[in-house]
């Protein structure tokens, strides 16, 4: 049934869904984005990282959204050293194209098969003081069990932009993806930088997965419904551009939200996919992507 | 090995599929059988785009399911029998594979990998939303009493060519896999797969020497999909009821892709040995441990491979032979 008040909350419900989504996707927007590393495991690193928080919650009643930031640091050093691996094995001999990929999906079912074989396949949460909470303004509704990760969804996107843009390493980066040849004639070490900037790309997942776990009830292979969202938004966003993700996170929170809202929720699978389907069939460079990216 | 010799092999093998079904009475043998061949047929099919090609599809399920549920349209539409169930699967999978083909060819190659997996998801979106089919819960399909080909009777008690279902369904996956390794071997041994290996060595270099890329690449996809298509026709006979997560899943992706990088992508050995290696070991982790262990394997052994071993087990042979020498 279509009404004003439906409506509105749809459009707050989709915002904050951006939100939240930005903040999955951030870290493949640099994986992707800006190294070029098609870190189809992204999402799962997600979800071990919100098994992590669902595992102090549980036991020792800790927040999750602290644990997520205790343990970004720990995601980094996982991240390095799996960059490291993958620079040795397929970035050195140009293999990445098919080994590389199928890398990752063999590290994604890894983390799946551990995580379902010690924690079964129940859906898990946690518990914390704001989530039941609710604001009413009027008509709309805002559940703090998405406003809470909305603001640090926020915090995080922002702070990572800003970090690229204006920071010495976060140009380095950038350098990184328009010309790496160009950076090793300055004397700087690709690889380094691209090691710690995929450590920092992991490091989001600890975070993201928090946010995660305090969205849904989350079980092993729930991720596997997230790789449309982060691929679609990477690419919709225009490959390594952090305002782009930021923008094309929101545009597919705000879509899903009002097909959920107006034609049921076993339709909203589909919707990041088949937006992924037609931006790569018809504007393969995104909203703000760069030029010549995506062919050759 | 001479062709001639390489398709008496091909037809020995077949007959002797077919007296197995006629002398081995533990029912077991051919339902593992079944799952082992067709793993087996999806590894091959993966491996002609993978492989010869290098374009990574992530969504083999996505052709097997749609494969799998054309083949209930017919059946639900029009009382199908289970030879055009196999053949529409195929066709419509086909038909599939080469609009996704010629939307997503002309990109880098990682952006037809995420496009297959889009695929996967959107495919079985529509599924679950489409009553007719089942829907989320499944449809049931009940094999047909005593069906007949040209006055033969197929199945039946007596005077029958196959005593059951499993039976007729295990000849007929060993069938497909057979014309499957035909069909791969022969795609190797052409121009056709010349200039496949060609693109996949450098795309750029193939085109400026007049290599069709994007015709081919298309022709290599559509072959691929065809062929899961089929794997998914026949699917829902052999489980007698098919239900979307089943059909859609992303295991059998996983393991489309994982047993010709296990085995070896250049020639069709190489799917073929890594689907009856792994394969096996999966039927015994399955019996013996848990079906969530065969896929750990599965996982492991990808990796593993992947950075240690580039050539699979093909690979691993060949290293091993020239030392000996």
């Amino acid at each position: 049934m279509f009404s004003a008040e439906l409506l509105i909350n749809a459009i707050v419900t989709g915002i904050l869904l951006g939100g939240f989504y930005a903040a999955l996707s951030i870290g493949l927007s640099i994986s992707f984005g800006l190294l070029d590393i098609v870190n189809i495991a992204h999402p799962a690193f997600i979800i071990l990282g919100a098994f992590v928080c669902f595992i102090f919650n549980s036991h020792y009643g800790l927040d999750p959204i602290l644990m997520g930031i205790i343990f970004a640091p720990a995601f980094y050093v996982i991240g390095t050293l799996i960059y490291r691996i993958y620079y040795e094995s397929f970035e050195k001999t140009g293999a990445e194209a098919l080994r590389g990929l199928a890398f990752f999906f063999g590290i994604m079912f890894i983390i799946e098969v551990i995580l379902i074989m010690s924690f079964g396949v129940d859906f898990q949460m946690v518990q914390a003081d704001y989530i039941d909470f609710k604001a009413t303004f009027g008509v709309v509704d805002i559940p703090f069990r998405m406003f809470v990760p909305f603001v640090i969804a926020m915090m995080m996107t922002l702070g990572l932009q800003y970090f690229s843009s204006r920071t010495f390493f976060g140009r380095a980066m950038q350098a990184v993806a328009q010309d790496s040849l160009a950076l090793r004639l300055m004397a700087i070490d690709p690889a380094r930088i691209k090691r710690i900037a995929f450590g920092l790309s992991l490091a989001t997942c600890s975070i993201a997965g928090a946010l995660l776990v305090i969205v849904i009830p989350i079980e092993p292979s729930v991720g596997r419904l997230y790789i449309g969202q982060v691929f679609a938004i990477v690419v919709l966003g225009g490959l390594g551009s952090q305002s782009g993700t930021l923008i094309a996170a929101m545009l597919l929170g705000l879509v899903e939200s009002m097909i959920t809202t107006f034609f049921g929720p076993s339709w909203s699978p589909a919707v990041a996919f088949g937006a992924l389907i037609l931006v790569l069939a018809f504007k393969p460079t995104g909203i703000l992507g760069r030029v010549g990216d995506t062919r050759g | 090995m001479s062709r001639n010799r390489f398709y008496i092999i091909i037809g020995a093998l077949l007959v002797l599929s077919y007296l197995a079904t006629r002398f081995v009475d533990n029912q077991f043998y051919f339902f593992a059988g079944f799952a082992i061949l067709q793993l087996m047929v999806m590894a091959l099919a993966w491996n002609i785009l993978g492989g010869y090609v290098g374009y990574v599809n992530f969504g083999s399920a996505a052709f097997f399911g749609l494969g799998a549920y054309s083949a209930i349209v017919v059946l639900n539409l029009f009382d199908a029998s289970l030879f055009a169930q196999i053949i529409t699967g195929g066709c419509f999978a086909a038909l599939i594979g080469f609009g996704t083909g010629y939307l997503t060819l002309r990109l880098r190659g990682v952006y037809f990998a995420i496009a297959t997996l889009a695929l996967l998801v959107v495919s079985e979106t529509l599924i679950v939303n489409w009553e007719f089919v089942g829907g989320a819960a499944g449809t049931y399909v009940l094999p047909k009493k005593n069906p007949t080909v040209l006055g033969v009777l197929v199945v039946g008690k007596e005077n029958a060519l196959f005593d059951n279902y499993k039976e007729l369904l295990f000849f007929l996956m060993c069938l497909i896999a057979l014309a499957t390794i035909i069909i791969c071997s022969l795609v190797e041994n052409s121009k056709l797969g010349r200039g496949l290996a060609a693109l996949r060595d450098s795309e750029e270099a193939a085109e400026s020497m007049g290599v069709p890329t994007l015709r081919l690449k298309l022709f290599a996809t559509t072959l691929s999909a065809s062929i899961m298509g089929v794997t998914g026709g026949i699917f829902p006979y052999y489980m007698t009821f098919i239900d979307p997560i089943s059909a859609f899943n992303l295991d059998i992706s996983v393991n489309a892709l994982a047993m010709p990088l296990i085995g070896g992508t250049a020639t069709w050995l190489g799917p073929v040995l890594g689907a009856v290696v792994l394969g096996t070991l999966q039927q015994i982790a399955t019996v013996t441990i848990s079906s969530e262990v065969n896929l750990l394997i599965v996982g492991l052994f990808l990796v593993a491979f992947v950075v240690f071993a580039p050539g699979g087990f093909l690979g691993l042979i060949e290293k091993y032979w020239k030392r000996g020498d």
